[in-house]
């Protein structure tokens, strides 16, 4: 069991939810396991090829897996795994 | 013994050191160092010795001199100086007190290859060549930034370097206000302000440089006269435009630090791709809700912000703090991290946070540290091999609408 952090921008696809705890052994299985129980994340998460979407990083004990073995990175009981898009605000103006 | 012979006027001494030593033009000094610094080596380049007293050389001097009043050279010249093997060109007011302070250092002290700029400063001066005034704090300025002082890793130099340095805030917004006001007290002596928006009611939950009565004015302006009440030592450059690929490179150029507190992806992007190119550091945070993004970019010694992001997210997954709301004082806790970062960056102290992002969650009160690495590979941006230099600025609008 794997804790996922949930950043703002999915928090609405996972009813709010800041941290969930996940199941599985690698990147995929948590990753594909989140989208089984929140389907809305399916799509903000995966792109159409099965791969991590190029605009989300996804890091395991503060190591993005893309520098690990992507998709195939190994989690253990009681790791990690931050789910990071990009933030655009600095809040100029509005 | 006769006196007699060892006697001799003060003016036929220095007429005779000068005989002895090898003698200068200002313009030859001048083409040594301009080698040396396109040379980029220091070690070999020659060294520029001022032999005048303390309040001349406050008036100015060579760039790069070491100074040793000639009345404490014997004392101090092995430590400005250590390599006796090194050449020394030395220089006063004229000539006749670096004659005689190289001939000192060539007869009695082992230094073997000393020569003398005639002229001296005074000429170097006349004949236009660069020099620089060394900074000394008023006692005024030594009372503001007493507690500065009192840190050693500040102290005189860094307080020096605070009022010498050139920092850009992007956005004097959320995250502008703050680091521009901390900034401003700290003593960074030339703040660029880049935003041409105008303050707005809603604008004054976080963006503290502002008030209820600039409501309506630009915010460059009235942040220029928060500043200028806080710290007269500050000069604000107010930029009231929107960051362009047009002007991106003309706003950056003259600063040595950026703070980025952008709204908009494009902005950031445009803004990364520039400051790669100028070899620029960039301070950057971003927010939304109760969370908080930072890190510092310094261009090729870490990642940039396309090796972070290479591509921005889709509208739906990229909601502004307009659309979504923000806590107030998130930009004010990200925007003070920013100033640190600044204030590390510019007195080179501690570690910067580079190749480190933060995050920090304010409902939690938590603090993460992610690893961040450089695409030296598939950067398009700071990868090996890209020529920035004859690249245009890709449309990052399009860039930005085509992700959604």
């Amino acid at each position: 069991m794997a804790t996922v952090k949930i950043p703002p921008v999915l928090r609405p696809s996972v009813s709010g939810m800041s941290e969930i705890e996940v199941q599985g052994s690698t990147v995929g299985e948590i990753l594909s396991g989140l989208a089984g129980q929140h389907p809305d994340t399916r799509g903000q998460l995966f792109a159409e090829d099965g791969e991590l979407n190029r605009f989300v990083n996804v890091y395991v004990n503060d190591e993005d897996v893309r520098v690990q073995q992507g998709l195939e990175t190994g989690v253990g009981a009681g790791d990690t795994v931050v789910i990071l898009p990009a933030m655009a605000g600095g809040c100029l103006g509005a | 013994m006769s006196t007699e012979t060892q006697t001799r006027s003060g003016q036929q001494l220095i007429k005779d050191a000068r005989a002895r030593i090898e003698e200068l033009d200002p313009s030859q000094v001048n083409e040594i160092l301009e080698a040396a610094r396109n040379n980029g080596s220091a070690d070999d380049a020659p060294v520029i010795l001022d032999v005048r007293e303390q309040q001349e050389f406050e008036q100015g001097y060579i760039p790069g001199a070491v100074h040793v009043p000639r009345g404490h050279l014997e004392t101090r010249i092995e430590q400005a100086v250590p390599d006796r093997h090194r050449r020394v060109i030395a220089y006063c007011s004229t000539q006749n007190r670096s004659a005689l302070a190289a001939l000192t250092m060539k007869e009695l002290l082992g230094y073997d290859d000393v020569a003398v700029m005639t002229g001296g400063f005074t000429l170097w001066k006349d004949r236009g060549y660069a020099f620089e005034r060394p900074l000394s704090l008023t006692p005024e300025q030594r009372e503001r930034y007493s507690r500065h002082l009192l840190i050693p890793e500040v102290g005189l130099k860094g307080q020096q370097k605070l009022l010498e340095a050139k920092v850009l805030l992007i956005g004097a917004g959320g995250l502008g206000s703050p680091a521009a006001l901390y900034l401003a007290a700290a003593g960074v002596g030339t703040l660029g302000i880049v935003d041409n928006d105008e303050v707005d009611l809603s604008n004054l939950q976080r963006q503290v440089i502002h008030n209820t009565e600039r409501i309506g004015e630009l915010k460059v302006e009235s942040a220029k006269r928060t500043i200028e009440s806080l710290n007269p030592d500050v000069n604000v450059i107010p930029h009231a435009v929107r960051l362009d690929s047009d002007n991106v490179l003309d706003l950056i150029r003259d600063y040595d630090v950026i703070v980025d507190g952008a709204d908009n992806f494009p902005t950031r992007y445009l803004l990364n791709d520039a400051a790669v190119r100028e070899r620029k550091p960039v301070v950057h945070a971003s927010i939304l809700g109760f969370d908080g993004q930072l890190t510092t970019f310094i261009p090729y010694e870490g990642p940039c912000y396309r090796c972070l992001y290479p591509q921005p997210p889709p509208a739906e997954l990229a909601p502004s703090c307009g659309a979504n709301g923000v806590l107030g004082v998130l930009p004010g806790i990200m925007g003070l991290l920013q100033a640190n970062e600044v204030i590390k960056l510019v007195i080179d102290a501690g570690e910067p946070l580079v190749g480190r992002l933060l995050l920090f969650e304010a409902l939690t009160t938590q603090f993460t540290q992610l690893r961040v690495r450089r695409d030296a590979e598939g950067c398009p941006t700071c990868g090996d091999g890209v020529d920035l230099e004859n690249t245009e600025f890709e449309d990052y609008e399009a860039l930005c609408a085509a992700a959604g």
